[in-house]
């Protein structure tokens, strides 16, 4: 033990006596800026990956989506075919014809919910756990530009976000193949889709509940900057969705409807009709492109002044 | 939200709508029986107003009316609902729409509405319009033809000739006659239908324990007497009764006398006797889904509107009398059409003459339940017979070998498309993709089927397809040629077959054809496919089926077979096409429009904010300063000062104490220092450089401040090589080893850090803020759960780091750590400053010390000798100081 000290002082000794006023080892602000340091360089994508790749709710949550599809092939096997309710929603009817279709139904299935919690947790906990767990202070006196540190959050948080509304449906499409064959997917209007069809549908299904996805990520990640509790983050996010569905769901607010977040939460299913509509598809592109402008916009402004007291 | 909610309330809160029932006296019946017609007048809350009569459908009364004539009151309009002759508890028989009883009624109506103060007049005339739906439909039509006081009508799936309604025949021109068979196929399961739903309950039949027939008080006059009763047709009048008996009964040869008969009666009772003379608009909807009165219907009567010269105006709904569909908002199409052509000034988008407007069903699918719901087209050009646009069409190369088709004795088992009231469910069940559907209504054996090739791109099919055939019948060995059937009777239907082999019939409806023939001669047909709005998708085949049964028709008893084939002239199916374009609620545009506007705003907004990287100014005085506050206040959204005023500097080499009682402000002194919170006034400079958020020169601070900040799911060490990593900095100037040795964790290093005791993370954290070994290093209560020796081994620590240039801020509130550790001292008491300077000055501030034997003495002496002097204790120790600077000299 005390070897060792002796150890820390003999290198401390033996480091290069800085000199006193007026030497030309005083700290200046070089063309790298102060001793090697370059804002552009802080918080590397690849260090933020690791930093959030370690944790275990990304593990669980990976091997959680891996493993949703596979039971619910397992459950559609067991359960048999379900009667069909005259009118019913055709996607679950037509959930095991074959690959595409099941992956069109688990991206159905949990749309509404699940990738929103999803995409909340990575996006609404990235700021407010390193503020819960005081790292945050750190990584801002490193220093990190504040407006820098929110932007590589948001990349790394948006592309695990993007990850999971890619790989659910994805990997869905490969359970689905094993569990109930290759075949092309079967329009619920009737007749097949093409191999390069049923690709080139889920590509934009995939795409767009992407940037739907976007807008839940905007939310959550303007929460995380504004609390320092990563529940009241995710758990915000989530809960604001869920009344925005609610306050969607009763039809006599009609012509205000089409201002609520989630309203063409589910347009993508134009995409699935033989003449592909675009309006609704349209409408809510732009819609959470304006939320995530200005919650974004929020989010930025609102952090670079704030005192961090965490 | 809530607002949007109460605003919502206020803008639904509708005008008052006054309603009265009366009795007006009707068209006496044919034996000069007065008639009674059951009403109710709805007042909106400002007259006078244009007024409106509105005609329920077959089997109903005034009372289905009452939402729609509210509606219509609410906006605005006198409405006049009536319960027509023959039902409910308004006298007479039921003429079927007769031009001399019912519609004679509505004239009567018109009368007397036009004597009521409420009824605007412009130019002496009464403003009126008329609307039905079905069998009002067929009424509103009328009247609105013969009666020219009306100036629009709206009529709602009705039909055009009754006769050709009940027995349609779809085989157009044949080669042999050039003129269309005048006999049809009865619509046997419709009519028996309708005849049972408008008989008074108890007398249809039902085993209906009360016979509410006639009321003595309100009752009709005319009502329902015993003759019709013992009829069998409850209140149908004599003649209407007596064809429903004969009709489809007996022999092929009886059944065409039956409608030859028949043909009279039904045609005054059909808006095709009178629509010659209609001169007002008129809003023609009728149901796509609608094997009673199909789309042919709605056509017929806008032929003959637009050659009467009148405006008229197309709607194809979704619904039908096969089903209804939400998407269909009859009564607000009509409204518009009012406010359109009654001068109610409307904003709503105008129709005009020719308009024509389809829904595509289940082209869309819910975006909140996953159902499928329709699309509302708009024909590009009109309606082509209307505007007088030939009509687009496609044409398509059939292909298929000829067929014998067999007709089973007494048409048993018969295909199964559509029955009434029932359509909904078989196409629900054929959306649903269950192919028993397509089997049940192509039956094996009966059925002969030609195909298109697949569709290179989607077509849509708005109307009537027509296809030419030949058709011949086949003679049983048995019998001889006088006993060939003189007429064919078979169904013809346009389906879509998926690559898969699955098909699916738009609407489910069949086109029933009856083809005259002579012998065993070939006869050449073009047949009239069902009128249907259907998208076919690219990929799929169109086909042509030809069946001899349907069940819903009157079928010949005996057993037939037919040879099918494909007219060898010209095999082709021409399916009409209109151009269209989506109707759209709202437009798309102006959302990637205003999304755009959005954010650039945004975006402008950002990089004007951030335009500049923030670095706060330099003061070229403090390059070699490490440290200096600068009035440094901070007061938070409270009011509250958590620092007010301090100034000092930290030079180099320097370990300074910052100490201070809780609350005194050192640790929002440190704060502002590693640029985490914003001074409300004054400035920190470290070398010169002000700090602020991300300032550069905080690269040459290290701090450990108000506890460790450490990711618990790493590893100590990756803790420290992700934290330095972050800076951006090569890795060799980080002094790993040196740090480590410093942290002295050992093999615990590389365990998860949520398992390290406080001091393990305490010292961890130390060391992350030793990396790189910073200029300045920044240390809060840096003790805190250490032990003694490593107390020491620390205190030594920060004394060699200062001897190396490096500057050392240690804030404390434990004194004697302090006094040992520090060179210099700061101390802050409730966010000012109250001394400062090496440990020695502040130690002995405020006074030298004077030794003397007798204190109380030299004091007396002193105080006489006009010197200003007190007594402290031999010793002082830093605490005492502390307590005093801290306690009383605080202003």
């Amino acid at each position: 033990m005390a070897a060792t000290r002796r150890g820390v002082h003999a290198r401390l000794a033996a480091l290069q006596k800085l000199e006193p006023a007026g030497s030309s080892s005083s700290p200046e602000p070089t063309a790298s800026g102060y001793r090697g340091f370059e804002s552009g360089r802080t918080l590397p994508l690849r260090v933020e990956f690791i930093r959030q790749l370690k944790r275990r709710r990304t593990q669980w949550t990976g091997g959680f989506l891996l493993a949703l599809p596979i039971i619910m092939a397992l459950a559609f096997q067991l359960g048999g075919s379900s009667g069909s309710s005259s009118g019913g929603p055709a996607l679950v009817d037509l959930a095991t014809a074959g690959a595409g279709n099941f992956a069109l139904f688990t991206e159905f299935a949990s749309v509404g919910f699940l990738l929103v919690v999803i995409v909340a947790m990575f996006c609404g906990d990235t700021i407010a756990s390193e503020a819960s767990w005081s790292s945050l202070r750190y990584l801002l006196s490193l220093p990190v530009p504040r407006a820098r540190l929110l932007r590589q959050k948001l990349v790394v948080a948006l592309t695990f976000s993007f990850g999971v509304n890619l790989l659910l449906p994805g990997w869905a499409y490969l359970v689905g193949g094993v569990f109930f064959g290759w075949s092309p997917a079967r329009s619920p209007f009737g007749g097949s889709f093409s191999y390069t069809e049923t690709l080139q549908r889920m590509l934009i299904v995939a795409g767009y509940a992407a940037i739907q996805a976007l807008l839940v990520a905007a939310l959550a990640f303007l929460l995380s900057v504004l609390t320092d509790a990563p529940l009241a983050a995710v758990g915000g996010a989530t809960f604001l969705v869920v009344v925005s569905n609610i306050l969607d769901s009763i039809t006599a607010l009609d012509p205000y409807r089409v201002v609520l977040p989630t309203h063409f939460q589910y347009s993508w299913l134009d995409a699935l009709t033989p003449v592909i509509s675009w309006d609704d598809m349209i409408r809510g592109t732009a819609l959470a492109v304006i939320y995530a402008a200005l919650f974004f916009t929020i989010a930025w402004t609102r952090f670079a002044r704030k005192d961090i007291t965490s | 939200m809530v607002l949007a909610v109460s605003v919502l309330v206020v803008l639904n809160r509708s005008p008052q709508v006054r309603v009265s029932s009366q009795f007006i006296a009707g068209t006496p019946e044919p034996g000069g029986a007065p008639v009674r017609l059951d009403t109710s007048l709805y007042l909106p809350a400002s007259t006078p107003a244009p007024a409106v009569l509105l005609a329920h459908g077959l089997g109903a009364t005034k009372s289905s009316l009452d939402g729609q004539a509210r509606d219509l009151a609410r906006n605005g309009y006198v409405v006049l609902t009536y319960t027509a002759r023959g039902f409910g508890r308004s006298g007479g028989l039921i003429h079927l729409d007769s031009r001399t009883y019912e519609v004679a009624d509505g004239s009567r109506l018109l009368d007397w509405l036009q004597q009521r103060p409420e009824v605007e007049q412009r130019n002496g005339k009464p403003v009126f319009g008329v609307a039905g739906s079905s069998y009002g439909g067929a009424l509103a039509l009328m009247l609105g033809a013969v009666d020219h006081r009306i100036e629009a009508v709206a009529a709602d799936i009705t039909w055009n000739n009754l006769a050709t309604a009940v027995f349609p025949n779809s085989a157009g021109g044949t080669a042999s006659s050039g003129s269309p068979s005048t006999v049809g196929v009865y619509k046997k399961l419709w009519v028996g239908y309708l005849f049972s739903v408008s008989m008074p309950s108890g007398v249809a039949g039902t085993s209906s324990p009360t016979v509410p027939t006639a009321d003595p008080t309100t009752g009709p006059t005319a009502g329902p007497t015993a003759g019709p009763v013992s009829s069998g047709c409850g209140r149908f009048a004599a003649d209407i009764c007596r064809f429903y008996q004969r009709a489809g009964v007996g022999t092929a040869a009886e059944q065409a006398t039956v409608q030859l008969d028949s043909a009279a009666l039904l045609r005054d009772s059909s808006p095709a006797s009178v629509l010659s003379q209609m001169r007002a608009p008129t809003l023609l909807t009728q149901g796509e889904q609608d094997s009673l009165f199909p789309l042919s219907e709605a056509d017929a009567n806008a032929k003959q509107i637009a050659a009467a010269g009148a405006e008229v105006q197309l709607r194809w709904r979704s619904g039908g009398h096969d089903a209804t569909d939400a998407g269909d908002n009859v009564n607000g199409w009509q409204r518009q059409f009012f406010d359109q052509k009654l001068g109610r000034g409307s904003t709503a988008p105008a129709g005009s003459d020719g308009s024509f407007v389809l829904a595509e069903r289940g082209a869309g699918i819910s975006a909140t339940n996953g159902r499928r719901v329709n699309t509302t087209l708009q024909a590009k050009d009109g309606y082509p017979a209307v505007t007088g646009q030939r009509a687009p069409t496609t044409s398509m190369a059939l292909s298929g070998p000829s067929q014998v088709v067999n007709a089973p004795p007494a048409g048993s088992p018969a295909a199964v498309t559509s029955l009434p009231g029932l359509g909904s469910v078989l196409g629900a069940a054929s959306d649903a993709g269950l192919a028993s559907t397509a089997g049940l209504s192509m039956l094996p054996g009966q059925t002969a089927s030609f195909t298109t090739v697949p569709l290179t791109e989607p077509t849509l099919i708005t109307g009537s397809s027509s296809v030419s055939l030949d058709v011949a019948a086949l003679m049983p060995a048995a019998r001889s040629a006088a006993h060939a059937p003189g007429t064919a009777t078979l169904f013809a239907s346009l389906r879509d077959v998926a690559p898969d082999g699955s098909s699916t019939l738009p609407a489910n409806l069949v086109a029933p054809l009856s083809i005259p023939l002579s012998g065993a001669a070939q006869q050449k047909v073009t047949v009239a496919l069902p009128w249907v709005v259907a998208q076919v998708p690219a990929g799929h085949r169109m086909e042509v089926t030809v069946s001899t049964t349907d069940f819903g028709y009157a079928m010949p008893a005996d057993p037939r077979s037919y040879r099918i084939a494909l007219d060898s002239a010209d095999s082709r199916l021409s399916v009409p096409s209109v151009a269209t374009r989506t109707i759209r609620n709202g437009t798309v545009l102006w959302w990637p429009v205003l999304a755009g506007v959005v954010l650039l705003l945004c975006a402008g907004y950002l990089s004007w904010r951030f335009r500049a990287r923030r670095r706060g100014d330099r003061d070229p005085e403090l390059t070699e300063v490490p440290v200096a506050v600068t009035d440094l206040v901070k007061e938070y959204a409270d009011g509250y000062r958590a620092v007010d005023g301090v100034s000092f500097r930290v030079e180099r080499g320097q370990v300074l104490g910052l100490l201070g009682p809780n609350g005194a402000g050192k640790t929002t002194t440190l704060r502002v220092l590693m640029g985490l919170i914003m001074p409300t006034a004054g400035s920190v400079r470290v070398f010169g450089e002000e700090v602020v958020p991300g300032a550069a020169v905080l690269a040459e601070l290290g701090a450990f401040v108000e506890g460790p900040g450490l990711l618990p799911h790493l590893s100590g060490r990756e803790n420290l090589e992700l934290y330095w990593a972050a800076s951006g900095r090569p890795f060799e100037a980080a002094e790993f080893e040196t740090v480590l040795e410093i942290a002295g964790l050992g093999t615990s290093l590389d365990r998860r850090v949520k398992t390290y005791s406080h001091g393990m993370q305490q010292r961890l954290a130390i060391a992350q803020a030793m990396l790189g070994l910073p200029e300045v290093l920044v240390l809060d209560e840096p003790t805190n759960g250490l032990d003694p020796p490593q107390i020491a081994e620390m205190r030594e620590v920060l004394h060699r780091y200062a001897g190396t240039g490096r500057t050392v801020i240690v804030s404390s509130h434990q004194l004697a750590e302090v006094e040992q550790t520090c060179t210099h001292l700061v101390v802050m008491a409730r966010g000012r400053l109250v001394a400062a300077g090496s440990v020695a000055e502040v130690a002995g501030s405020a006074a030298d010390q004077l030794v003397v034997a007798d204190a109380q003495r030299a004091l007396e002496v002193l105080t006489a000798a006009g010197i200003s002097a007190r007594t402290v204790p031999a010793k002082r120790a830093l605490e005492d100081v502390f307590l005093d600077l801290v306690g009383e000299r605080i202003d």
